[in-house]
């Protein structure tokens, strides 16, 4: 092992997935891993200092005889770590399908190849979970309990089973969506088989489409809902709880968007922020390489 | 070697070769010896190098290149320069220039200066040597010709082996690939002669500074080797005058480098602003600014902003903000965004009252990531007692300032593996 950067370097390759804290832009994740994974791998042993070949004169026999060149190694410091600086200064990090500051959970990164099964992941049409509460009772301007409050509303009237009926009506206009988009013929014995396995996805750009969503929680005003949707924006998932809150006679706002799985990637694999360091990111990008 | 680089200036993108000096040492025989086998390589340099049009500016008796133009030398220019460089002066203009041609740093390396001076005067009127006579091996073997400094250069690298004051620096410990992208700090390296780095490091080492920690303070501040010792000197009995132990100005020299670099004038108004706009006693505003020399550095409107936003925006009476700027000082200093949030948090949130923040100041220090995710953590096990009247609360500093191991194991009496779990739900 020559350069031991280099190696450590050159295993950094794959896709990994990070818990996202809220409050969070998800650059700033990005840019805190990169930090970290340079300095882990520019910390490890540097490489001895290259020698530099001179040729000094010599006197062959003590004084005044004829003189001769030598060669001798001297070490170059031109080759210091303190003069070349930092052997990497710049990792090629890429950022999944991305989560607003507002949000957290599952954000999937890439680093080296990585990068390129980034668009595979992307191309591969994968649903993602978000569990998502709401609190009823209250309108805002942007969605979500920040933003600048406009009504406040009653919410006695509601009922566990008023909320389930309201997102079975969304889940069935998204079903439709979803056969839409997906550019099969509705009729054809292929969009009944891939409906029945669930395997229909969009074909190219769509708008976000729910493919599943239930209630996991109710218990007013504060309640929560599951989601799986493809092509989403979180700003889309708060305004599905501002419109569910409008379907029940009264106005909800979104208290927390959480990403549970992107994809193949779950909670149970996702690096929490104090595991950021270069031997856990590389441990976690061998284990995804397929 | 520092004579290579005394005189070289750059000067924006512009570069002088003062050629005042450059007869002298032209006149020697040696020095023509060696010269001959200079000439190639020089005309090679300057196709390389330097740019087709060289204005001679007679005063300063210097070539003004300018260095944005950078065109090929053509054939004939070249063997032009060639036959004049071989040949005689023809006339003090032509010579200057020929001169001012000539990479001086080759020369002067050359030259073994102690030797040549004592026959400097006699053989200025010598005639000079014909380019063509042969020299025998002895003298060939003499000569040593490093590979000719680069002009300019974006880095120090091209100049490390060859300058004495850089490879002090380098031993020290300084980060010279971090100082090489800060403005004109490489050219005051390279023109800085050794035996004024050693005087300002020597004077570095009698306030009590060790060896590994000079190379961290003068990568953070460079231009401390610009400063007269007398005026750094100055500045060091200044602060002794108002009583800082002798140790206490090593350390505060070591975690803020540019201290010294601020007038005693500066230094005197910086401790008044502390000490009157604070109301603290002398000996308070010592203790505060020997755990944060930074104060005396930085500007003052952000820390007037600070103390105002704590007045105004946090309502604390004026007491227990001087309380909490003796306590964590670092208060002052802080990003006033994230002072507002983290406060917010903390008395909003955690309805924690005014009294518990000023008994522990660290909490406006804290991340607000850490402060939430723990108190969230406290909140879901049902701990989350901060009143010292109730049992069993948790204290505010030990909340902020304990790693996640400590704290889950002594205020939260869970595993890790929980408190990694309870991480993901937020």
């Amino acid at each position: 092992m020559r350069n031991r950067a280099v190696w450590l370097f050159r295993r950094l390759e794959g896709l990994f997935a990070v818990y996202k804290p809220p409050g969070v832009h998800w650059k700033l994740v990005r840019d805190s891993l990169e930090n970290n994974l340079l300095k882990g791998i520019n910390s490890a042993l540097p490489l001895e200092p290259r020698q530099e070949v001179k040729f000094l004169p010599e006197s062959r026999d003590g004084s005044g005889g004829s003189t001769e060149l030598i060669v001798t190694r001297v070490p170059a410091l031109a080759n210091h770590p303190l003069v070349t600086g930092p052997q990497f200064r710049k990792l090629r990090v890429g950022v999944g399908h991305r989560l607003d500051a507002f949000s957290s959970g599952v954000l999937v990164l890439g680093v080296g190849k990585g990068n390129k099964m980034l668009t595979d992941l992307y191309n591969s049409h994968t649903t993602r979970d978000y569990t998502v509460e709401g609190e009823l009772g209250l309108a805002t301007e942007d969605f979500s309990h920040t933003g600048r409050l406009i009504e406040r509303t009653t919410y006695d009237h509601i009922t566990q089973d008023n909320l389930d009926r309201v997102l079975a009506m969304i889940q069935g206009a998204n079903q439709k969506a979803l056969i839409t988009y997906s550019n099969i013929d509705q009729r054809s014995q292929q969009a009944y088989e891939l409906a029945a396995k669930g395997s229909l996805h969009p074909q190219g750009n769509s708008p976000p489409i729910l493919t599943g969503l239930r209630c996991l929680r109710f218990k007013p005003p504060h309640f929560t809902l599951e989601m799986q949707c493809v092509n989403e924006t979180q700003s889309f998932l708060r305004r599905v709880v501002h419109e569910v809150g409008l379907e029940l006679r009264s106005t909800a706002v979104c208290t927390g968007v959480r990403r549970t799985r992107d994809g193949p990637f779950t909670l149970q694999a996702a690096l929490t922020h104090k595991h950021w360091t270069l031997p856990e990111v590389t441990e976690a990008s061998e284990e995804d390489r397929p | 070697m520092r004579e290579i680089f005394e005189d070289v200036c750059f000067l924006g993108n512009k570069i002088l070769i003062p050629t005042r000096k450059l007869p002298r040492l032209y006149t020697t025989s040696m020095a023509l010896a060696q010269f001959r086998l200079y000439q190639k390589n020089c005309v090679l340099l300057l196709s390389r190098a330097l740019v087709g049009e060289v204005t001679l500016d007679p005063q300063v008796g210097s070539a003004t290149v300018p260095l944005s133009r950078r065109v090929r030398l053509g054939q004939s220019w070249r063997v032009r320069r060639y036959s004049e460089l071989g040949g005689q002066e023809k006339g003090p203009n032509t010579g200057a220039v020929v001169n001012s041609l000539v990479p001086k740093c080759a020369l002067t390396h050359l030259l073994p200066l102690h030797e040549s001076q004592a026959s400097l005067e006699d053989l200025d009127g010598a005639p000079p040597l014909s380019p063509f006579e042969e020299i025998s091996d002895e003298e060939a073997v003499q000569i040593v010709a490093p590979p000719p400094l680069p002009p300019v250069s974006l880095s120090l690298r091209d100049y490390v082996n060859q300058s004495e004051t850089l490879s002090v620096l380098v031993h020290l410990g300084v980060d010279l690939s971090k100082l090489e992208t800060r403005r004109n700090v490489g050219s005051m390296l390279l023109r800085m002669e050794v035996q004024h780095l050693q005087e300002r490091l020597l004077f570095l080492r009698d306030l009590g500074l060790q060896n590994p920690q000079l190379g961290p303070l003068l990568t953070r501040n460079p231009f401390i080797l610009t400063e007269t010792v007398d005026n750094l000197r100055a500045r060091v009995l200044y602060l002794q005058s108002k009583r800082f132990s002798s140790e206490d100005v090593g350390s505060m020299v070591c975690r803020a480098p540019y201290m010294l670099n601020f007038s005693v004038q500066r230094l005197d108004n910086r401790l008044g602003f502390y000490q009157t706009l604070l109301g603290l006693s002398p000996h308070k505003t010592r203790d505060m600014v020997t755990r944060l020399p930074r104060l005396l550095c930085g500007s003052l409107e952000p820390v007037k902003e600070n103390l105002k936003v704590c007045e105004l925006e946090f309502g604390f009476r004026p007491n227990e903000i001087q309380h909490i700027v003796t306590r964590i000082p670092k208060v002052l200093t802080a990003n006033k965004k994230r002072l507002t949030e983290t406060f917010d948090y903390v008395h909003n949130t955690m309805a924690i009252p005014h009294a518990l923040i000023v008994k522990f100041p660290q909490v406006l220090n804290g991340s607000l990531l850490r402060i939430r995710e723990r108190h969230l953590f406290l909140q879901y096990l049902g701990k989350a007692h901060y009143d010292p009247e109730q049992s069993g609360y948790v204290p505010l500093d030990r909340l902020v300032s304990l790693p996640d191991s400590e704290f889950c194991s002594k205020l939260a009496s869970a595993s890790p593996q929980d408190f990694e779990l309870f991480q993901k739900t937020l």
